[in-house]
């Protein structure tokens, strides 16, 4: 850096890798401690993803190790219980590990170990992304240590339980609302105290530049993937993409190479929580306004002093005040459309899925379940829809069983 | 680029000029508003610079406080459950100054509640309520530009910090931009208080001093009259934080401002040499 210039924001996606700015959204908006790290980590990882041999090792540990490619499965019956569109479920749910989260960890760990960092930190909300890391650190053989908030600690369990079997560290956070939020926040300390040896993975399309950018280019395979099959399977493009949104990493993985596609609508899923108009829920898009965040500037749940405000969703995965800044600019633009999902609805659709289909769905996932299920019987059986099916729900069985008073 | 007001002097800048003409190091004290409740201030604020300090930060107490150690993060919870907020800042600011304090007052603050105010309109009523610059941790250089103009607009000094891992052509570009002082943050973390400050702090300040001629005030672990003292001739000034805050975490809250009187004086005395 030898000038410091403004920030501009970008007009495409391509000039958004570049600058960090997606329109106004983005940014760094860190300790000036962390500055120097985030410029190391913008030219390691421009280098690694212009260089053949990085992207071939990551090509065949995602064929060979994540199983890609997943599949993209016609839904037949749940297509028929809706009784409008085709729906299809792009498979995330069967990558190991059981979610998408995977196909980013593992980019990050690759780039981690090829900038000669060993020592992994790693925040998680529902526990996927914690052991997704916690999974590739153990076969990179690096450090792992992951920041959860002690309230997911307690309804994520068996997650939690993953990581420690897997190697891993795992250090619950007792501050503020005790969720992925200030899982985030300690994550951010650990690595101001520790950043010469230290390799951050976030886990999803939030955090300083080049996060978001990064994030959603590892994400981008299963976007790429579903193109590809739609095309070989069906002989056209979607209609309608549809994926649940918390920070937003398997929405912007699974929309960012439709992003060129006019006629294929993106519809990204908030967690409605106790309902939007109760106030008591996490979706940023559908009723917050912009503020910054965890390095960065994008819609945000706050009060009127600018301070964040405490976020309510069955899912641990989607219970956050923020969410990635280019889905801020796909709001904006009207890219995507955004609408939240509550509680009770996710637990229907939850249901509705294991029942039509033979698949526990993670209940994040299950938001965008329910509101595809809605959206289908409103289109026509001409269209298609692809739900990005982003988790298996064994994660959440305690929580689902609780909610339904049962005891296991 | 904003380059730096040319015949700029606030009252920031005119006390670490003073004391850089006496050859004396200045201190900075620290307060969270609404810690240990929202009145409180009033009384401690005073008590700190009756027992020595020069120029008082006041922090802003936010949700998500990610460059602060457990100690601060604790004080800040405490205040915005007494229900301190950024108006409640500023509030406090004109009370001070209707109570006669003349020191300089330093808003630190994370960027968003200064961001949801708006900038202008942030600058505007700072000013009026008589702070005199404006510490944001987590916002750099780069991302500075429409802050400093809303701040010079009305004389706020924009105070930036530098940082160990801080390469020379950031600190060139920092300086460029920087008023009031530099805030060198002594080592690589959040703040808090040490046992001992590293070792290589003069090296790093010199560094940063071949790129500016403005004062240099170090934080982050500074806590100890020992670690005051070590720090004359090589620094301005000496900021103190987090060790106030555990003070008064220590003590009862009706003991809060012969405690702070007392433990302000033992570090003027560190920093004027006196034992």
């Amino acid at each position: 850096m030898a000038t410091v210039s403004p920030s501009t924001g970008a007009t495409t996606p391509a000039e958004a890798t570049r600058t960090g700015r997606f329109g106004p959204y983005g940014g760094q908006f860190v300790p000036e401690t962390l500055m120097p790290a985030l410029a190391e980590l913008i030219d390691a990882y421009d280098v690694a993803r212009h260089d053949p041999a990085f992207t071939a090792t990551y090509d065949t540990l995602a064929r060979d190790f994540i199983g890609r490619p997943t599949p993209l499965y016609h839904a037949t019956k749940l297509t028929a219980h809706a009784g409008g569109a085709q729906v299809y479920f792009k498979r995330e749910d069967l990558a190991h590990t059981g979610a998408h989260k995977i196909n980013n960890a593992l980019g990050q760990g690759l780039l981690a170990r090829r900038m000669g960092k060993d020592r992994i930190i790693a925040e998680t909300g529902a526990g996927q992304h914690g052991v997704a890391t916690a999974t590739v650190c153990a076969m990179l053989g690096l450090e792992c240590i992951v920041y959860m908030g002690e309230e997911d600690v307690h309804r994520q369990a068996p997650n939690v339980f993953r990581m420690k079997l897997l190697g891993a560290e795992v250090r619950p956070v007792k501050s503020g609302s005790r969720t992925l939020k200030d899982a985030i926040n300690e994550a951010i300390r650990d690595w101001v105290t520790n950043v010469n040896e230290t390799f951050y993975i976030i886990g999803s399309v939030v955090g300083p530049h080049p996060y978001p950018t990064m994030v959603r280019d590892f994400q981008s395979v299963i976007g790429r993937e579903t193109r590809e099959q739609s095309l070989a399977q069906i002989g056209r493009l979607p209609d309608a993409v549809i994926a649940c949104v918390g920070g937003g990493s398997n929405a912007m993985g699974i929309f960012h190479p439709f992003h060129d596609d006019p006629s294929v609508r993106l519809i990204g899923v908030e967690a409605g929580g106790d309902g939007v108009s109760t106030g008591r829920h996490a979706a940023p898009l559908s009723a917050g306004r912009p503020g910054v965040l965890h390095g960065a500037l994008s819609y945000l749940m706050q009060d009127g002093d600018g301070q964040v405000i405490e976020t309510h969703s069955i899912s641990a995965g989607l219970d956050y005040p923020g969410v990635g800044p280019e889905h801020s600019w796909y709001k904006d633009s009207g890219r995507a459309t955004y609408v939240a999902v509550d509680d009770a609805s996710a637990l229907a659709g939850f249901e509705l899925l294991c029942q039509t289909e033979g698949i526990i769905p993670a209940l994040e996932t299950a938001h965008a379940i329910a509101y595809a299920a809605e959206y289908a019987a409103s289109r026509p059986s001409s269209e298609i829809i692809v739900v990005n099916c982003s988790g298996r729900g064994d994660k959440d069985l305690s929580t689902v069983a609780t909610r339904l008073g049962v005891t296991l | 680029m904003n380059k730096q007001p040319a015949q700029h002097q606030s009252r920031i800048g005119a006390t670490l000029a003073r004391h850089r003409e006496a050859g004396t190091m200045a201190l900075v004290g620290w307060q969270t508003i609404g810690f240990p409740t929202i009145e409180s201030s009033r009384t401690l604020v005073p008590a700190l610079i009756d027992g020595g300090f020069d120029l008082i930060e006041l922090g802003v107490p936010f949700s998500d406080p990610q460059a602060d150690g457990t100690t601060i993060q604790r004080a800040s919870f405490e205040a915005l459950r007494q229900g301190a907020t950024l108006s409640i800042a500023l509030d406090t600011v004109r009370t001070l100054r209707s109570d006669g304090v003349t020191a300089p007052l330093i808003f630190m603050s994370y960027y968003n509640p200064i961001l949801s105010r708006g900038l202008e309109r942030f600058a505007i009523d700072a000013s009026a309520a008589g702070v005199d610059g404006l510490i944001v941790p987590d916002l750099p250089a780069e991302e500075s530009d429409d802050l400093i103009d809303a701040l010079d607009r009305v004389g706020i000094d924009t105070i930036f910090l530098v940082a160990p891992t801080t390469p020379e052509p950031r600190l060139r570009a920092i300086a460029a931009r920087a008023r009031g002082f530099i805030y060198c943050v002594s080592l690589t973390g959040v703040t808090g208080a040490r046992q001992e400050l590293p070792t290589d702090l003069p090296e790093y300040l010199a560094r940063v001093r071949s790129f500016t001629n403005l004062p240099l005030a170090v934080g982050f672990g500074v806590s100890r009259p020992e670690h005051v003292a070590s720090l004359r001739g090589i620094a301005d000034a000496a900021i103190v934080a987090s060790a106030i805050i555990d003070r008064m975490e220590h003590t009862r809250p009706e003991t809060h401002v012969q405690e702070l009187r007392s433990f302000a004086k033992s570090l003027r005395n560190a920093a004027d040499g006196v034992s």
